[in-house]
């Protein structure tokens, strides 16, 4: 069957051959990985493998030593972090990271910081209450006060007032009820149905895999093994990661 | 003791008071926004007092009336210690870091000697001079005048940071920076933002002072001294705290001075402090 080439539309993300390094301790070897539009995608891998140091490198929050990252095939290495999120990235940092003594409206409204997305910004404001209406009724409410699974709420709705192309998500089900990690579950699926792409971080690999297209799995710092979610569920390299067996 | 003579004491404490609390946030804001204490917080006020004094001295301008240059020298002043000094110790270690505003401290009062000497001066025949008497009360008026332009300074500095999108920006990048950042807020021009309105403060409690007070280049020592004080029993970075640390700090000097004695002022104010700090590490309105 014929279909349209796709060599020469540069991918959303490409992360080439990345080398990353804390003072002279290097904890990323060679990364590459890439995202499409509209795709979601998991990052697996164990602790200490690496994965949060792959996207905090994409945000900027830690430099590239070697290799580099490119989004719509431009370069992006030498772009400070707060030019980023212009671009279409939006980075929920591990561990929600919301802004204490800040109340969830303010919070939300500062997620539409850029130029484009303050212009949607009641509009967006709008839709993300609607995928989580606790953040309406809370709205005046610090921050802090706000249970764990309310603040992973507004973390991921800070990033989405970004109105971002790509939603890099660390660990977002990190100490979560089963029923808050059902709602989770949902906005991801309206998320996606927006047509944003996802990159999320998750130590359940069979949870993250049932909600990913593909995945890739790290192992200290070096890319183990990537493809469909689907081949990666029951993938022997895999389960020699994960289990050691 | 007559009650007029408290009364007399609670007037002018709270006036002076509100010319502390206006120098305090300024520290407060610049420690709370990046984790770096001010050590040289002083010297700018005294180079603020001294930056009036010549508009005076020199050009016959008003301190009252050159109040809007000072405070723009100082926040100028501001965006250039941050971009000159500060960005570059930003992820230094600490030492590192009171060394450079503890170096700017000394450089700034002994340049300020060696090139105006350490004679004391000050400003003749104010705009604004003399003092009112309600009720048997005295106040002078460039105190009056000070604290009230000084309180004026502190709301329009909280409604700029509770009610603006920029101020909410500012205490986000002082909440989690990195969080900011990654929303595309840019947190380098923040603090430099930070270090303007935080000499700014310093700008308008200096230009406010230089129509009542002596300038010389120790002049800053002593209320940054007392800012110190005020920050530690606000609670670092609290806005509202450094108001009541500042207003407290002046009222229990003048009272104490009235009803023991002034050479055990400076005791008294230090030794609330020590009270509240054992009791409250944190200070009062403090979050850490």
């Amino acid at each position: 069957m014929w279909s349209m080439p796709t060599w020469g539309v540069p991918m959303l993300l490409e992360v080439k051959d990345l080398e990353v390094a804390y003072g002279d301790f290097q904890v990323v070897w060679g990364v590459s990985l890439n995202i499409d539009e509209g795709e979601v995608v998991t990052l697996l891998g164990p602790n200490g493998s690496g994965k949060s140091t792959v996207i905090n490198t994409v945000s900027g929050l830690v430099p590239v030593l070697r290799g580099d990252i490119l989004v719509d095939g431009a370069s992006i290495a030498g772009q400070p972090t707060h030019n980023r999120a212009h671009l279409g990235i939006a980075h929920v940092l591990e561990r929600r990271r919301v802004f204490p003594y800040l109340t969830v409206q303010q919070n939300l409204i500062l997620g539409a910081w850029h130029r484009d997305a303050k212009a949607a910004r009641d509009e967006t404001y709008e839709h993300v209450c609607d995928m989580f209406p606790i953040l309406r009724d809370r709205s005046g409410q610090l921050a802090h006060t706000l249970s764990g699974g309310e603040q992973q709420m507004l973390a991921l709705a800070r990033g989405l007032m970004a109105k971002p192309r790509l939603l890099m998500v660390d660990e977002p089900f990190l100490g979560l009820a089963p029923q808050i990690i059902e709602q989770m579950k949902q906005a991801f699926e309206d998320i996606r149905s927006t047509g944003i792409a996802i990159l999320f971080i998750e130590q359940n690999v069979r949870l993250a895999l049932s909600m990913a297209d593909r995945g890739y799995v790290l192992e200290s710092g070096r890319m183990a093994v990537s493809g469909k979610a689907k081949s990666l569920m029951n993938h022997k390299t895999v389960r020699r990661v994960f289990l050691g067996a | 003791m007559s009650s007029d003579v408290i009364i007399q004491a609670i007037v002018s404490g709270l006036l002076m008071g509100l010319v502390y609390a206006l120098v305090a946030v300024g520290l407060s804001l610049i420690f709370g926004l990046m984790e770096i204490v001010n050590f040289a917080h002083g010297e700018f006020l005294m180079l603020s007092m001294f930056f009036s004094f010549w508009l005076w001295a020199l050009l016959g301008m008003d301190p009252l009336l050159s109040l809007p240059i000072v405070v723009l020298a100082l926040a100028v002043l501001g965006f250039a210690t941050h971009y000159g000094v500060i960005r570059h110790v930003l992820n230094a270690p600490m030492l590192a870091q009171i060394c450079a505003t503890f170096g700017l401290a000394i450089a700034i009062r002994s340049g300020a000697q060696f090139l105006w000497t350490p004679d004391f001066r000050s400003v003749q025949d104010p705009l604004v001079a003399g003092r009112l008497e309600i009720a048997g009360i005295f106040i002078g008026q460039p105190q009056l005048v000070a604290g009230l332009v000084c309180f004026a300074a502190f709301i329009a500095l909280w409604l700029f940071v509770t009610r603006t999108e920029t101020g909410l920006a500012l205490q986000a990048t002082a909440q989690d920076r990195q969080a900011a950042a990654v929303m595309g807020i840019p947190t380098d021009r923040m603090f430099a933002l930070g270090w303007a309105i935080g000499l700014g403060c310093v700008g308008v409690a200096g230009a406010m002072l230089s129509s009542f007070y002596f300038v010389f280049p120790d002049v800053g020592i002593n209320f940054a001294l007392l800012a110190f004080v005020a920050v530690a029993l606000g609670g670092f970075g609290s806005i509202l705290g450094s108001l009541v640390a500042g207003v407290a700090i002046g009222l229990v000097e003048s009272l104490g001075g009235v009803l023991i004695s002034p050479s055990y002022k400076l005791l008294i104010v230090f030794s609330l402090y020590f009270a509240v700090v054992l009791v409250r590490p944190m200070g009062l309105f403090g979050r850490y």
